[in-house]
């Protein structure tokens, strides 16, 4: 049986085709149910990416059945979608999947998210024994990448670096209270990450009631004039501002006038404006922290120049992985000869033993069971030897071999 | 064989760890995992080694100071493993475990980890006093290295360094709670073992360890109440500092009185 991977990313299609080879959850588990007909199959799905992993016995017919499908689900000739597919197998299939899951061909690079659509895909495909030990793998591989590597914690934007600041102050942000300070697209973008992770959203304070009031009622929190600001600094967590007024829309006065309420916990300021809409005196407050675009911006470059070895790293563990999983994979395809050489083995030695059941007549029935277990562990003694060869012989075969890419 | 030669895997693992934590600090990865299992594996050694210790003696047998230093390691290592074994506590380890492995190494040179030990006590308010009192103290060592780290942690985001996330660091809401939760429980470990100590105030007065004990009490509840009540947490957290360096003192002042 051999692994195909065929599908198509934000690496080769533009968003008008992926758009049109996309499904939702349960249109990739029909997906792979469809073409499990193969043998295997599971289908990633994402909004950057169309992903069918099959494991088949004839990998062309396989080939020729997912193009047909993704043809299909895409509405059109299958020569069209031709030119934005990539196709990979075995071990190369394997990798790709292992760095998919690691957060490393994301658009972001190390982005979390990735890693529940696999498991997604993954419970809801129709994995077998191959595609099961894959995304097994690909999963704890991605794992074993955020926990040895920190490139999810490498924040490469503005807004990613504000939510990894808060996430800096506060650890688990389930929970925290945001308030945002304007309605505006930068700012509603950070809120956005950090409700991602968890936070919930208490008030928009904005000039104009009625885009507060729409912003509020989109991420689900409470619309106010920018007036009662104070109200707001009162119970926040992390205040994200983004106004385009010409002036300060708060001071540091009345941040400290509401700073006896919040009982020392920390205030987390994000000034995405410019002009700027937070008095910098704000950060000389006790328990509070501001920070403006500038810093940010810092934070993002000092961040990325770290995370050239961090990837290295993490690219390390993806093909390591690999390379375990293709060894299991060509042992795997050593499994005949091994149970033929077994069973070969098993028929000789109950044909020695019927040859001298003559002389064996005068035992009793547990020495009989006695000699029958001596002679299977000596025939498996005699075998460990020649079948873990085979393995060995079948997986050094496999790394010698040509280069797993079908095309691309 | 004598019980003394497990103080060699303890310092052999404390001190792998200590300069694995330093080398984690320049290249964070598997050189944390080899620091932390230092520390576990240091901490079982230096358990079979106060089990046997107080198997082989007749009554309390930490009663030297070297032995009560010996002691006070087991302790302080103890309550930083409760946390240790977090990746993101490994810099609080590399504060803890070189002051281990000296400490320990000074036991050992003073004849602390013998097990054959001269002088053991047999009045059990005083090994009550002391094992709490240390208790407490190990307790307010590891809430000292932890409002450290916080008050570092409030310094690098007050100024803006953009390497902030690269260290990698507890947040700072998390050292915040582990702080007044060590400092809470040490303290109740400083009232337990402050009773036997008034206890015995009736034969031996008040001396000016116990009034020092006494001042170190007040200033934990303190740093509780400023903490708590009052929301005033960089200004705890720079008290348990203060706290800990009279922590030091005191406890210099325990092993030169109490214990021979």
């Amino acid at each position: 049986m051999r692994l195909l991977l065929v599908g198509t990313s934000h690496r080769l299609a533009p968003v008008e085709v992926r758009e049109r080879v996309a499904v939702d959850p349960d249109g990739a588990a029909a997906l792979g149910a469809r073409l499990a007909a193969c043998g295997e199959a599971v289908c990633l799905s994402t909004c950057n990416r169309t992903e069918v992993y099959v494991a088949a016995d004839d990998p062309a017919e396989a080939d020729r059945r997912v193009t047909g499908t993704l043809a299909e689900i895409a509405a059109v000739e299958p020569a069209k979608l031709e030119p934005y597919l990539y196709r990979l197998g075995d071990e190369a299939a394997a990798v790709h999947l292992f760095r998919v899951a690691a957060g490393l061909d994301s658009l972001v690079p190390g982005e979390g998210e990735i890693l529940g659509q696999v498991k997604t895909a993954f419970e809801r495909g129709s994995p077998g024994p191959l595609l099961g030990r894959l995304f097994s793998h690909a999963l704890h591989t991605g794992k074993k990448v955020r926990t040895d590597t920190s490139i999810a914690e490498s924040p490469g934007t503005t807004s990613s670096a504000a939510a990894a600041l808060a996430a800096q102050v506060f650890g688990d942000l389930n929970g925290s209270r945001i308030a945002i300070v304007g309605a505006g697209k930068i700012g509603t973008l950070a809120a956005r990450r950090l409700l991602k992770r968890g936070a919930r959203l208490t008030f928009v304070a904005n000039r104009t009631s009625h885009r507060g009031v729409q912003l509020a009622e989109q991420l689900g929190g409470a619309a106010i004039p920018l007036e009662r600001i104070g109200e707001a600094i009162e119970t926040a967590d992390i205040l994200v501002s983004s106004t385009s007024a010409p002036e300060l829309v708060l001071t540091s006065d009345l941040v400290a006038a509401a700073l006896p309420a919040r009982k020392g916990r920390p205030l987390l300021l994000i000034d995405l404006a410019v002009p700027r809409d937070l008095d910098p005196a704000i950060n000389d407050l006790a328990d509070c922290y501001l920070y403006d675009i500038d810093d940010l911006e810092a934070v993002v470059q000092e961040t990325l120049a770290g995370r050239e070895g961090e990837f290295a790293k993490a690219e390390a563990i993806a093909v390591t992985a690999g390379e375990r999983f293709s060894d299991w994979l060509a042992a795997r395809e050593a499994v005949p000869a091994i149970r033929s050489v077994r069973e070969r083995a098993e028929a000789i030695r109950r044909g020695e033993l019927a040859k001298a059941s003559p002389r064996l007549a005068g035992l009793s029935e547990r020495e009989r069971e006695a000699v029958d277990s001596l002679t299977s562990r000596i025939v498996n003694k005699l075998l460990h030897e020649p079948i873990l060869q085979l393995k060995e012989a079948a997986a050094a075969e496999n790394r010698s071999g040509p280069e797993n890419r079908v095309e691309g | 064989m004598g019980a003394e030669l497990l103080v060699w895997p303890a310092l052999l693992a404390y001190g792998e760890a200590a300069v694995a934590y330093a080398g984690n600090v320049r290249r964070p990865g598997s050189l944390g995992l080899l620091a932390t299992w230092g520390v576990r594996l240091g901490w079982l050694a230096q358990t079979a080694l106060l089990v046997l210790q107080a198997e082989r003696a007749d009554g309390f047998p930490w009663s030297t100071w070297a032995g009560s230093l010996n002691l006070f390691v087991w302790l302080v290592v103890g309550a930083y493993l409760i946390w240790g074994c977090s990746p993101r506590f490994r810099l609080l380890g590399l504060a803890v475990m070189p002051v281990a492995v000296g400490l320990l190494g000074l036991s050992y040179a003073a004849g602390g980890t013998t097990s054959s030990t001269h002088i053991a006590w047999h009045d059990v308010l005083l090994v009550v006093h002391v094992a709490f009192v240390l208790t407490a103290f190990a307790g307010f060592t590891v809430a000292g290295g932890l409002a450290g780290l916080e008050l570092c942690q409030e310094r690098m985001l007050k100024r803006h360094r953009a390497g902030i996330l690269r260290l990698r660091l507890p947040s700072l809401v998390a050292l915040d709670r582990l702080t007044v939760a060590t400092i809470a429980v040490s303290l109740a470990a400083l009232t337990i073992g402050l009773v036997p100590g008034f206890a015995r105030m009736a034969d031996h007065g008040l001396d000016a360890l116990m009034a020092g004990t006494l001042a170190a009490w007040l200033l934990y509840a303190a740093v509780l109440y400023l903490r708590v009540r009052a929301g005033r947490r960089a200004t705890a957290a720079w008290l348990a500092l203060v706290g800990l360096a009279a922590v030091f003192v005191l406890q210099l002042g325990l092993l030169a009185t109490h214990v021979a």
